[in-house]
């Protein structure tokens, strides 16, 4: 256990991983406070970015040290997941029914495929109008994009399964409803998942539009009003916190694709 | 990998026949029609094992889809114990080409699928498997995922999720394919040693004509598009079949024989163009001059 650990503490890749931090540190450094140059004026550098992050009475009123800090995590992760597991459900089911079934594509791609590449944000004005309140547009916004990459992604799942293994089924007796759980679900389950990863970054990226053009709260709110109130080191510390977010999030959705599909890991040789 | 010996396991002896009345099978492809089988009359015997061979393109895999219930033909009629065929079902199992194992279920979840899905009772499932995955050399492998397998493994686990439905018919569209020649070999006295221990009606198709005249009860060729039965070659090599009939003369003899008649319709494909058929016309040409087992005997 011990040695296991120092073997990763010591390991090239942890070397590589934090050096390679290390030098986009220096290079923002290099960038703010040696070469002084004029567009960088008002970007904050490292240091006053991390002493503020780390404050005990931060300038913005926002540091870890902080309800206020914590709040606007809350309002922008329970955004996303409600938005993330709405389009995950929906879009799952949509997908496997479109791919399972031929009248349903034929109704519903053409459509799909017309209203994924609108702009979440070019939803706002429909949403605000059709939804009881501006925390529905912003978790509607946050969804609509997410929802569409996963119908998508789960749709090519389907369509990548080996037509061998359909066959097989049927002529090893099943019904309908037994090739569906049997074969389209667990076929289509790692396309499913590398969509969730991608619908998870989209989700993200939305929120934060929609919390900056309609929010109230939440951590891209809290950016749109650093700027405009002179906070930079928040603003930048914010941004952050998000990508430590996102990649914690990617992660989770990995870990529970890596448990359902033990037979994928071990296929790939992992 | 040892069969023992005892047949219950695996047999309730209720095997089936097939007849094919006529049939014929075309295909339209922008606006010309192909007719892949014309006319074909086919009869796969009760409790033998039935090796079919011809060059690519003559049919051999729709032969399959109509036996199996995928397809339906044009017209003429595909009978079974003299009921027509009317959709794929548990009665007659294929053994596909690839491996068609489930690649998110363990070897267990794949060989009992069949019968969970036709509602058989958990616990004579249960026992059922666990002896066919013994009889197959998989049961201590029950639990690990087809991926896991080497390529024999996969295809004996193959054998095995066709075998517990105790179907009346197999089809096996040539399962060997892909395998190492040393695997081969020993998946053929394998399959070879489970047929002659149940002595269920099985179709199998194959490109190799060693592994055709190994196998086989009745061997058949086809002719090249429209495809129709050519010849039938009754090999009466004695069983249970063991590797070093390779070298007989009986077997050399019925080899002349099935390559002469196969030649004749590579060589029709060949001057069609077909791509496949120059390599049959390729790989027929060198076995013709030298002639020799590409098996070693044991």
């Amino acid at each position: 256990m011990m040695n296991q650990l120092r073997t990763k503490i010591l390991s090239p890749q942890l070397f590589r991983a934090v050096a390679g931090v290390l030098i986009f540190l220096s290079f923002w450094y290099l960038l703010t406070e040696v070469l002084k140059l004029p567009r960088f004026k008002l970007i904050p550098d490292p240091v006053s970015v991390i002493k503020e992050w780390v404050s005990f009475d931060p300038m913005s009123g926002r540091s870890l040290f902080t309800k206020e800090y914590y709040i606007d995590i809350a309002y922008s992760v329970g955004r996303t997941m409600a938005a993330f597991t709405f389009a995950t459900v929906l879009g799952v089911t949509l997908g496997l029914l479109m791919g399972w079934n031929r009248i349903l594509y034929d109704f519903t791609f053409p459509l799909v495929e017309i209203l994924r590449p609108m702009p979440p944000l070019s939803w706002i004005p429909l949403a605000v109008l059709i939804l009881p309140g501006v925390e529905f547009a912003v978790v509607y916004v946050t969804f609509i994009a997410a929802f569409f990459a996963t119908v998508l992604n789960t749709l090519l799942g389907v369509f990548s399964i080996d037509r061998n293994y359909f066959l097989a089924a049927r002529c090893l007796g099943s019904k309908p409803k037994d090739i569906f759980f049997n074969v389209v679900v667990p076929g289509s389950l790692p396309f499913i998942f590398t969509g969730l990863q991608i619908s998870m970054g989209i989700a993200w990226m939305s929120l934060v539009a929609g919390e900056i053009i309609s929010g109230q709260r939440g951590l891209g709110y809290a950016i749109y009003e650093g700027y405009f109130l002179y906070q930079f080191p928040q603003v930048i510390s914010y941004m952050f916190t998000l990508g430590i977010l996102g990649y914690i999030s990617s992660a989770a959705i990995r870990a529970v694709g890596r448990r359902l599909m033990a037979w994928e890991a071990r296929r790939r040789g992992a | 990998m040892a069969v023992s010996n005892g047949n219950s396991v695996m047999s309730k002896g209720n095997f089936g026949e097939v007849r094919l009345e006529g049939v014929t099978k075309i295909y339209e492809k922008e606006g010309v029609s192909h007719p892949v089988l014309q006319d074909c009359m086919l009869h796969i015997p009760k409790g033998k094992l039935t090796v079919l061979m011809g060059p690519s393109g003559c049919g051999k895999t729709v032969l399959v889809n109509l036996i199996a219930g995928y397809e339906r033909p044009t017209s003429g009629r595909v009978l079974i114990d003299d009921t027509g065929v009317a959709g794929p079902g548990p009665d007659r199992l294929v053994v596909f080409q690839e491996t068609a194992l489930f690649p998110w279920m363990t070897v267990y979840s794949n060989v009992v699928f069949g019968c969970s899905v036709q509602g058989t009772p958990k616990k004579a499932i249960k026992e059922k498997a666990e002896l066919i995955l013994k009889k197959v050399g998989l049961y201590e492998f029950r639990d690990k995922y087809p991926s896991q397998l080497s390529g024999g493994m996969q295809r004996r686990a193959e054998l095995a999720r066709a075998m517990i439905n105790d179907p009346k018919i197999m089809i096996l569209d040539e399962p060997f394919r892909g395998l190492d020649a040393m695997t081969r070999q020993l998946m053929q006295e394998f399959y070879v040693g489970l047929f002659e221990e149940v002595g269920r009606t099985n179709l199998f198709i194959t490109h190799e004509i060693d592994e055709a005249i190994f196998l086989a009860d009745r061997l058949i060729i086809m002719t090249y598009q429209p495809g129709r039965v050519k010849a039938e070659i009754e090999i009466d090599l004695p069983r249970p079949r063991e590797f070093h009939l390779l070298a007989s003369p009986r077997f050399m003899e019925i080899r002349e024989q099935a390559i002469d008649l196969l030649y004749e319709e590579a060589a029709k494909a060949f001057s069609s163009g077909s791509k496949a058929a120059y390599d049959l016309v390729g790989a027929l040409v060198a076995q013709k001059g030298a002639c020799k087992p590409t098996c070693t005997p044991r």
